[in-house]
C-alpha cells in the first residue's frame, strides 16, 4: 500500500467514525466535537485530491465558522449536561426501506459510472481558475448568494433587537 | 520520495527546538521587560541574570500535582491544551523564515511546507484555534472558566473578520496566495529608496491586522479572557501542573507565531534592505536573511509585550465596539482604496 493510499483510508475511516459519533453519541457537545474532526477528515481528503483551495475554505467556513456558531449555541443552552437526547430508533421499517433505496441506488452509481481516472502529476493551484471564474462567469450566483447572506443577517439582527426603542437610545 | 520527506522532517525538528526554546525564553523576556517596567528586578536568581529560570519553571511545571475537578469532564478537559498548543505550532508551516539554501549541493526551500495557499491556511488554523478555548471553559465546568471562554470565542470570531479583510489587501498586491510570493513581492523597492514592505504599501491595513492580531492572540489591551479582577483565571482558572504548562506555552507560542506572521504579511519577511546593493555569497546572503527574519520577529513580540505592561484592558462592550464599528470598515475600506489604486496604476 503506497503511501497515498494509507493517507487515504487513514482519514476515509476518520471521516466516517467521527460521523458516527455524531450521530450516536447521546451528549451533544460530544457530537459538536465529534462533527469537528469529520469536517477536518473531509478537507484532508479534498487535499487529497488537490483541491487546496477547497480543503482550506472547508476549514476556514465549516470548522471556524460554521462549527463555532453551533457550539455556542449548545453553550449556552441552559442544563447542557442533562439534555435528554433521542438516539434510539423510530420507524424502523420506513426508515430501513429508504436508506437501502439510497444505498442501493449510490451502489449503483458508483458502479455503473465510467470513472475519469486522470494521471498522478503535479497540479498548479486552483485560486485562479476558482478566482476567474467567480468574477466572470459566475457573477451572478455571487452576488446573489451575497445578497441572500445579507438578507439573512439583517433578519437575524432584527429578531435579536426585539425592542427597537432600545436600540435607538444606544 | 524518501529524500524529500526527511529533508521535510528535519526542517520540523530544528523549527520547533527554535520555537519551544523561544517561547521559552519569551516567557522569561515578558517577566524582565514587565518587572524593568514596574521598576522591580524580575527573575535573577537562576543563572547568570536568571537565564536558566525557564528550566526552572518548567520542571516546577512538571513536577506539580495535575488536579482535575470532580466534575469536569475528564477527556475533553485533558484534550483543550493540546488542541491550543498543536494550532498554535501547526501555523507555523507555512511562514517562510528564509529564502533557499544551499547545502550539500542540495538547494532547501526555508519553509515547511510551501503550499499555494498559505495566507488562507493561516486564516483557517487561527479559526480552529477558538476551539481550545471553548473546550477548556466548557469541559471545566466552572462559571469563571465557561464565562472566561464564551468571551473569547466572541472576541476571536469578531476579530478573524477584520484579521481576513485586512489580508485582502495584501492578497490583492502580491496577486498570489503563496506566502514565499508575498515576501517576494516586497523585496522591490518603491520610488528607489524606501523598501516596498507591505506596511508603507498598506499603511490601513497594517494597523488593522496588529490590532486584530492582538485580539486574536488574547494579549493585552485585548486579554479579558482572562480578566483577574472579574474572573480569576479566565478558562485555564481549573488547570493545573504541565495542562496549565500547555496553556501557557501555546499562549507565548500563539504570540511567536502571530510575530512571524506580522513580519512576513507586513514587515518584508527575511528581506533586508539595501543588502543586495553589496556583493555577498549566496551562502551568506541565506544565513543574513535567516537572521533577519529572527531579529524581526524578536522586535514585534518585543513590542507586544511592551503594550502588554503600558496600555489597561478595554472593557469588553469597547472591545467589542471597536472589533465591529472601527476595525471591520477600515478593513473594509483599506480593500475599497486598495483596489482603487490598483485599477489607476493599471
Amino acid at each position: 500500500m503506497d503511501l497515498y493510499a494509507f493517507f487515504f483510508y487513514f482519514f476515509a475511516v476518520l471521516t466516517v467514525g467521527s460521523a458516527f459519533v455524531v450521530v450516536f453519541s447521546r451528549n451533544i457537545i460530544y457530537s459538536a466535537f465529534a462533527l469537528m474532526f469529520t469536517f477536518f477528515g473531509v478537507a484532508a481528503l479534498y487535499v487529497l485530491l488537490y483541491a487546496d483551495f477547497v480543503a482550506v475554505t472547508q476549514l476556514l467556513v465549516y470548522v471556524g465558522g460554521i462549527l463555532v456558531l453551533i457550539i455556542f449555541g449548545v453553550m449556552l443552552t441552559t442544563k447542557v449536561f442533562s439534555v435528554e437526547m433521542k438516539t434510539g430508533t423510530l420507524n424502523l421499517l420506513p426508515a430501513t426501506l429508504f436508506t437501502a433505496i439510497i444505498a442501493g441506488m449510490l451502489i449503483f452509481v458508483f458502479s455503473a459510472t465510467d470513472w475519469n481516472v486522470v494521471p498522478d502529476q503535479e497540479w498548479d493551484t486552483t485560486v485562479y481558475g476558482i478566482g476567474a471564474l467567480l468574477v466572470n462567469e459566475f457573477i451572478l450566483p455571487m452576488q446573489v448568494a451575497g445578497v441572500l447572506l445579507l438578507v439573512a443577517m439583517i433578519g437575524a439582527v432584527m429578531m435579536a433587537a426585539r425592542d427597537w426603542t432600545k436600540l435607538k437610545s444606544k | 520520495m524518501i529524500e524529500t520527506l526527511l529533508i521535510a522532517f528535519i526542517k520540523i525538528v530544528i523549527v520547533l527546538l527554535v520555537l519551544l526554546t523561544a517561547v521559552a525564553y519569551s516567557v522569561y523576556a515578558e517577566r524582565r521587560i514587565s518587572a524593568f517596567i514596574q521598576d522591580r528586578l524580575g527573575p535573577n536568581r537562576v543563572g547568570p541574570f536568571g537565564l536558566l529560570q525557564p528550566i526552572a519553571d518548567v520542571v516546577k511545571l512538571v513536577f506539580k500535582e495535575a488536579i482535575v475537578p470532580r466534575n469536569a469532564n475528564k477527556p475533553l478537559h485533558d484534550l483543550a491544551p493540546v488542541i491550543s498548543l498543536t494550532v498554535a505550532l501547526a501555523t507555523f508551516a507555512v511562514i517562510p523564515f528564509g529564502n533557499t539554501i544551499t547545502l550539500f549541493g542540495e538547494e532547501v526551500k526555508l519553509i515547511i511546507a510551501d503550499v499555494n495557499i498559505g495566507v488562507l491556511y493561516i486564516l483557517a488554523f487561527s479559526s480552529i484555534s477558538v476551539y481550545g478555548i471553548a473546550l477548556a471553559g466548557w469541559s471545566s465546568n466552572n462559571k469563571y472558566s465557561l464565562m472566561g471562554s464564551l468571551r473569547s470565542s466572541a472576541q476571536m470570531v469578531s476579530y478573524e473578520l477584520s484579521l481576513g479583510l485586512a489580508v485582502v489587501g495584501v492578497i490583492m498586491v502580491t496577486g498570489s496566495l503563496r506566502l514565499d510570493q508575498v515576501v517576494m513581492n516586497q523585496t522591490n523597492y518603491l520610488f528607489g529608496v524606501l523598501p516596498a514592505w507591505n506596511c508603507f504599501v498598506q499603511p490601513i491595513g497594517f494597523i488593522t491586522f496588529v490590532v486584530a492580531a492582538f485580539a486574536e492572540t488574547n494579549r493585552q489591551p485585548f486579554d479579558l479572557p482572562e480578566a483577574e479582577p472579574e474572573l480569576v483565571g479566565g478558562f485555564h482558572t481549573e488547570y493545573t501542573g504541565l495542562k496549565f504548562g500547555l496553556f501557557f506555552l501555546a499562549e507565548y507560542a500563539h504570540m511567536i507565531v502571530a510575530s512571524a506572521i506580522i513580519t512576513t504579511l507586513y514587515l518584508g519577511g527575511w528581506h533586508l534592505p539595501y543588502i543586495d546593493m553589496i556583493d555577498v555569497s549566496p551562502m551568506l546572503m541565506s544565513i543574513i536573511g535567516i537572521l533577519t527574519f529572527v531579529i524581526k520577529v524578536t522586535l514585534v513580540l518585543l513590542f507586544m509585550i511592551v503594550i502588554r505592561w503600558t496600555i489597561p484592558r478595554f472593557r469588553y462592550d469597547q472591545l467589542m465596539g471597536l472589533g465591529w464599528k472601527v476595525m471591520f470598515p477600515m478593513a473594509l475600506l483599506n480593500i475599497f482604496i486598495t483596489g482603487l489604486i490598483l485599477l489607476l496604476l493599471q
